[in-house]
């Protein structure tokens, strides 16, 4: 593997996406610009699973991908169907106008 | 791994529910006219054949997929639990759509795959399978709450369920690729055996592994400080769904939480018992202190599953059989006495009319003496009044955690649980005491809720005056693991 970055690079970024996802989650109002920012932390996830794999030399980490790219189309298929049915009723997606739940 | 090592033993609770599953949807384009009942029977008897196997796998100890699935005696503990749940869950939802004028097949078929899912999550011996578990239950769940499209609160609670649900799943993803990092595997039990001597190097990537998954697993029990998703989605969900998240969601997260934590990372047990203290004392507090202050009975209840993911908690730290074997007990008692008031709370309500506060249930104990008795048992056994299933739980919980020093968390959680006793004796006050000029009046007998609050007010006398049999069947159960 000489020539190639080393994994702690590839998990470096990896944790930045991932805390970027986070923060995004945290902060951010618009319903779609939240789940963008859960896929984020997916990626960061998947980011990870291949760089380790590329490291102890296993295909393992590389079929995991494939499973969480599944979960995540299955769940944006959901998800924007949701989202999509609230807007329906609201005319927004926006998170801080969702106060019909609060005590 | 090759393919001769296929378990069929293992698969067979699974492949039952997701055949029925199936058979329900392909079922649903032949059926005329708005009554789904008969979906519903189906469905009804695919969860009880999948329980039934189960239950007869018992002993068999059957894995294989090298490893990563198995049928041990605690997985099927698991397996029989979700299966009562899901089906009493099935015939709660039965009258209840009929009352609320949704009548729609997929909802049987999600709701079998939400079972599965938390099978799934039971069985798994491999972080990803419980991943997957966790995402086939908590999509099936994200539909399931916003499945009632002409109410603006289902669709909204759906809405908050899969944004937080998703973000959750985020970190114990992640916390999957550290354990992925650090042990070049993610089945468990070569996760335990590498932590038996862990080196330097691969520390710091199991110790991210573990509080990320703690964080992931914390916001699927719906332990504070990460529960803040529960009261709304709870509140805004269809009353049978929220019946399904509260007992369900609950017991298949704790399913794996214990495995993972107890099984797998046991070794690291100094490092994350102090954080899961701390959850258990503000999920208790918090939840108990809340839960005060509620006028709607759906966010009181919300509040009080969150005080009993404390509960919970605490027979975790104490991390041994008989801790493991109380937090089994406990969930299949929280199931029965939380499925019954969920049960209660919807005979309660009636067509345009949910009759959801704490005041519509003035007088209610006399005009509808059998409501009010399995009311009254529901809530004292919440409560922890003995005789009753919650108060063994507490008692086993407590006493494991005492025997292993935790001395001062078990004062917390006893103080806690005293708190309770006020609001849910508030409720049997407002039931026997209480007036309200708008009394609800004209609750038909619907044949479903009755058997199953039948069913579930015997379950928790009988579990609570004879805990012995079920216990046991908890310790064995908790045995295979460590086997």
């Amino acid at each position: 593997m000489t020539g190639l970055a080393p994994t702690s690079y590839f998990i470096a970024l990896s944790a930045l996406l991932f805390s970027i996802g986070a923060v995004g989650v945290l902060l951010r109002r618009n319903a779609i610009v939240i789940f963008m920012c859960i896929e984020l932390m997916l990626n960061a996830a998947n980011l990870a699973f291949v760089a380790f794999a590329r490291q102890q030399l296993s295909v393992d980490g590389q079929v995991i991908v494939f499973f969480v790219m599944t979960v995540a189309a299955a769940e944006a298929a959901v998800g924007l169907a949701i989202i999509i049915a609230v807007f329906r009723h609201r005319q927004t997606v926006n998170a801080d106008e969702m106060r019909l739940l609060r005590w | 791994m090759t393919l001769t090592d296929i378990s069929w033993p293992a698969l067979v609770p699974g492949l039952i529910v997701t055949v029925t599953a199936v058979l329900v949807l392909i079922a649903d384009l032949f059926v005329e006219g708005p009554d789904r009942e008969g979906l519903g029977w189906i469905s009804l008897v695919g969860l009880v054949a999948a329980g039934i196997a189960s239950a007869v796998l018992w002993g068999s100890n059957a894995g294989g997929f090298g490893d990563t699935f198995l049928l041990d005696r605690y997985a099927i503990f698991f397996n029989l639990v979700l299966c009562l749940t899901g089906a009493l869950t099935l015939l709660i939802s039965m009258d209840y759509l009929t009352s609320i004028n949704l009548a729609s097949g997929e909802y049987y078929v999600m709701l079998l795959l939400a079972v599965l899912g938390m099978m799934v999550m039971a069985q798994a011996n491999d972080l990803i399978l419980v991943f997957l578990g966790l995402e086939l239950m908590s999509i099936a769940i994200y539909v399931l709450a916003g499945i009632w499209r002409p109410e603006l609160r289902s669709s909204e609670a759906a809405l908050k369920y899969f944004l937080l649900g998703a973000f959750a799943s985020g970190f114990l993803l992640f916390g999957i690729a550290m354990a992925f990092g650090a042990f070049g595997t993610t089945t468990l039990s070569p996760i335990a055996s590498q932590l038996a001597h862990l080196s330097v190097e691969q520390r710091p990537l199991a110790l991210a592994a573990t509080a990320l998954l703690l964080i992931g697993f914390a916001f699927k029990v719906a332990a504070a400080p990460f529960h803040s998703w529960a009261p709304d989605v709870y509140e805004g969900a269809p009353t049978s769904v929220t019946a399904l998240m509260a007992v369900g969601v609950k017991a298949a997260a704790f399913a794996a939480f214990a495995r993972v934590f107890i099984y797998a990372l046991g070794a690291l047990a100094v490092d994350w018992t102090w954080i899961i203290w701390l959850l258990a004392v503000l999920s208790m507090t918090i939840g108990n202190a809340a839960a005060i202050m509620q006028r709607n009975i759906k966010r009181m209840l919300a509040y009080s599953s969150i005080a009993h993911a404390g509960y919970l908690l605490v027979g975790l730290i104490a991390a041994d059989q008989q801790g493991g074997a109380a937090v089994l007990y406990t969930l299949l008692g929280y199931a029965v006495m939380t499925l019954g008031a969920f049960a209660v709370v919807i005979a309660v309500g009636r067509r345009g009319e949910p009759n959801e506060e704490v005041s519509d249930y003035a007088g209610l104990g006399f005009r509808y003496p059998f409501l009010g008795m399995c009311m009254t048992i529901f809530m004292l056994s919440m409560a922890g009044i003995p005789m009753f299933v919650g108060f063994t739980g507490k008692f086993f919980l407590f006493s494991a955690a005492i025997e292993k020093g935790w001395v001062w968390l078990v004062v917390i959680a006893a103080l806690n649980s005293v708190v309770s006793v006020y609001y849910y004796v508030g409720v049997l006050v407002q039931m026997y005491m209480g007036e309200n000029p708008r009394e609800v009046q004209g609750i038909a007998q619907r044949p479903y809720l009755t058997a199953t609050l039948l069913i579930t007010a015997f379950a928790t006398v009988a579990l609570g005056l004879f805990p012995t049999w079920a216990l046991n069947l908890a310790k064995s159960a908790v045995q295979s693991l460590s086997a």
